[in-house]
């Protein structure tokens, strides 16, 4: 991909909100708030459509519920809160109201990871991705930038008929990506060419990756970076052609090691085409309060704990291959 | 065409055949949920014979009335019913719980079978499901009413009161619920599991519009509900007083049957109880 310089810092929520304003325009589109709309970025729907935005409450099992029995009845609901509360709250009424009714819900995931910074671990999701990965029929989307968001809400509620989950953050990110970048759902996107291993991120952490990536080529390894913006259903194509093509995969994301993104590719590469891998993430640990970066930081999810994992694992590589 | 039944004795006699049925077919599952199953019987011959404004034939017209059962465990009842009204042949009750059944053990939409509105067997969700259907009607200025059936030990999840503190916040009148209050869950009697009382306190404090019914008694219950459809300004909810297996003696009002089912050699004699009662 090329174009790899940072427009601005803008938090991935704006995208969202941006973006739903742009799909709003269906008269499909209902959107249902929980107490916290600015803040999730549910704002700028609400302000255009008024006539189409309901208040529901801190109530978000009720939410999930009635968010079905619009998707029942030919609308398209689009329901967001912080994701401690859309994914993990209100995991039974997702299971069975929705994806057990494979209804076309989208639920938001905001203020996702432990960048939420100051608020500290009760509201730093780190299990949502693991959580929704594990239920049927579900999209799990997990965008890079401000304006993959925007374009993964619209193609979320223009392109979809299934239960969609997308998980964004409130801090101000690196905004990289180009409006008219290729993104289509399910497809992961290769960022940065290399064949000397692969780092696939997601969310901000791929733009720590490509930091990452600059620093490995300083030191002649060369490093594939892979937006893998959609979880599931994963792009195995892309993990296997990683693995085979540079026979060590490392992941990040911003989330639980246990049961998330890295969890995902190790399923597949497992199965498919075994090489080395190591993964970037939350050490089964809450989080705590903190400034983003000094959080991230702490637990390890920047540009440097990525370079670090990346030099281990390619003497590791370098290793094996003389065995 | 939907059948309209307009006379006690022509209703009563549709309650018989639904009863004999459930029986059949939970006796031929070997598992599944007979006490609600019966209690509901009387209720459910009144919406899908009566109340409900429906077209099996067209299970997805657009204008239809919405029947959102929240209870998924009493699906013999639902599936017997919608059998009867003409949504799918009768002989396919005796697939019910089985391999490749389109008669999942709690209601499955996806396994294909006409006149589900939802999937539903985790407690706590069918309201706001029948919110969400009610937002919609009134978003699209819709006429048709929206019923959602709840059990009485279902009040106990915290989200049904999510769900109906909303639909009064929204003033969704068209929204009709339903309580099965035959005092049994599977523990046992709910006073002693956990206290719902005062039920009616309960609903009006949430801003509802609350009637009683004899949930055996046909007339009743169609006046109950005619009676709810002249409120404009809020949701209703019918608190239907029944005995659990209602329509076989012995097991009536036992707890015990909330979650069983009879053996073939108990079907028959319990079918000759409802013979018997009617």
């Amino acid at each position: 991909m090329d174009n790899l310089i940072i427009k601005s810092h803008r938090a991935t929520k704006e995208g969202f909100a941006e973006g739903l304003r742009i799909a709003g325009n269906n008269p499909k589109v209902i959107g249902l708030g929980a107490d916290i709309t600015a803040s999730v970025g549910m704002n700028l729907f609400a302000e255009a459509f008024p006539e189409r935005f309901f208040s529901f409450g801190i109530a978000e099992q009720n939410c999930i519920g009635v968010a079905s029995g619009l998707a029942l009845s030919e609308k398209i609901p689009v329901f967001s809160t912080y994701a401690v509360f859309s994914a993990l709250r209100t995991t039974d009424q997702i299971r069975i109201s929705v994806c057990y009714n494979k209804l076309h819900v989208i639920i938001g995931g905001a203020h996702a990871g432990v960048s939420v910074g100051p608020d500290g671990a009760t509201h730093q999701a780190l299990e949502d991705i693991a959580i929704m990965r594990s239920l049927p029929n579900i999209t799990i989307i997990s965008p890079c930038d401000a304006t993959q968001t925007k374009l993964a809400i619209i193609a979320a509620i223009d392109n979809m008929n299934s239960p969609m989950y997308i998980r964004y953050g409130r801090e101000a990110v690196p905004d990289f990506t180009i409006e008219n970048q290729n993104f289509e759902i399910g497809k992961a996107q290769t960022m940065v060419e290399g064949n000397d291993l692969t780092i696939i991120a997601t969310g901000h952490l791929v733009w720590e990756a490509i930091i990452a990536a600059g620093k490995l080529k300083d030191k002649g390894i060369n490093a594939r970076v892979i937006n893998l913006h959609t979880i599931k259903p994963i792009d195995e194509e892309a993990i296997i052609k990683a693995a085979r093509e540079t026979g060590i995969i490392i992941t990040a994301e911003e989330h639980q090691i246990q049961g998330g993104m890295g969890s995902a590719v190790a399923e597949v590469v497992v199965k498919e085409y075994p090489v080395p891998m190591d993964f970037i993430g939350m050490k089964s640990s809450f989080g705590e309060s903190g400034k983003p970066e000094e959080l991230l930081k702490k637990y390890g999810m920047t540009s440097d704990s990525i370079y670090k994992i990346a030099i281990e694992n390619f003497s590791r590589k370098k290793s094996d291959q003389k065995l | 065409m939907n059948i309209i039944l307009k006379t006690r004795e022509e209703l009563v006699l549709k309650s018989i055949e639904i009863r004999k049925d459930i029986i059949s077919a939970i006796a031929e599952a070997g598992s599944g949920h007979t006490g609600g199953s019966l209690d509901l019987a009387d209720i459910f011959t009144c919406l899908y014979f009566h109340i409900l404004n429906h077209r099996p034939e067209e299970p997805n017209w657009e204008n239809r009335d919405r029947m959102v059962l929240s209870i998924g465990h009493v699906a013999p009842v639902l599936y017997v019913t919608l059998a009867h009204a003409g949504y799918f042949p009768i002989e396919e009750l005796k697939t019910l719980r089985k391999l490749g059944s389109r008669l999942q053990g709690h209601p499955g939409r996806d396994h294909g079978l006409p006149g589900l509105e939802l999937s539903a067997g985790s407690l706590g969700q069918g309201l706001s499901v029948a919110v969400g259907m009610a937002l919609a009607n009134k978003i699209d200025k819709k006429d048709g009413y929206v019923y959602c059936i709840l059990g009485d030990g279902e009040l106990q999840e915290g989200s049904v009161w999510e769900a109906a503190m909303s639909a009064a916040h929204h003033k969704f009148n068209k929204l009709i619920a339903l309580v099965d209050r035959n005092n049994c869950q599977i523990d046992g009697v709910t006073s002693d599991v956990m206290e719902i009382e005062p039920i009616i306190d309960k609903w009006k404090s949430f801003g509802w519009n609350v009637l009683s019914c004899d949930g055996h008694n046909h007339i009743e219950i169609i006046e109950t509900f005619e009676k709810v459809k002249t409120t404009s300004d809020r949701p209703s909810v019918i608190i239907a007083k029944t005995i659990m297996g209602k329509g076989v003696r012995s097991i009536e009002g036992n707890y015990k049957w909330h979650g069983k089912a009879p053996s073939k050699e108990e079907a028959l004699d319990f079918i000759e109880q409802i013979d018997n009662n009617g």
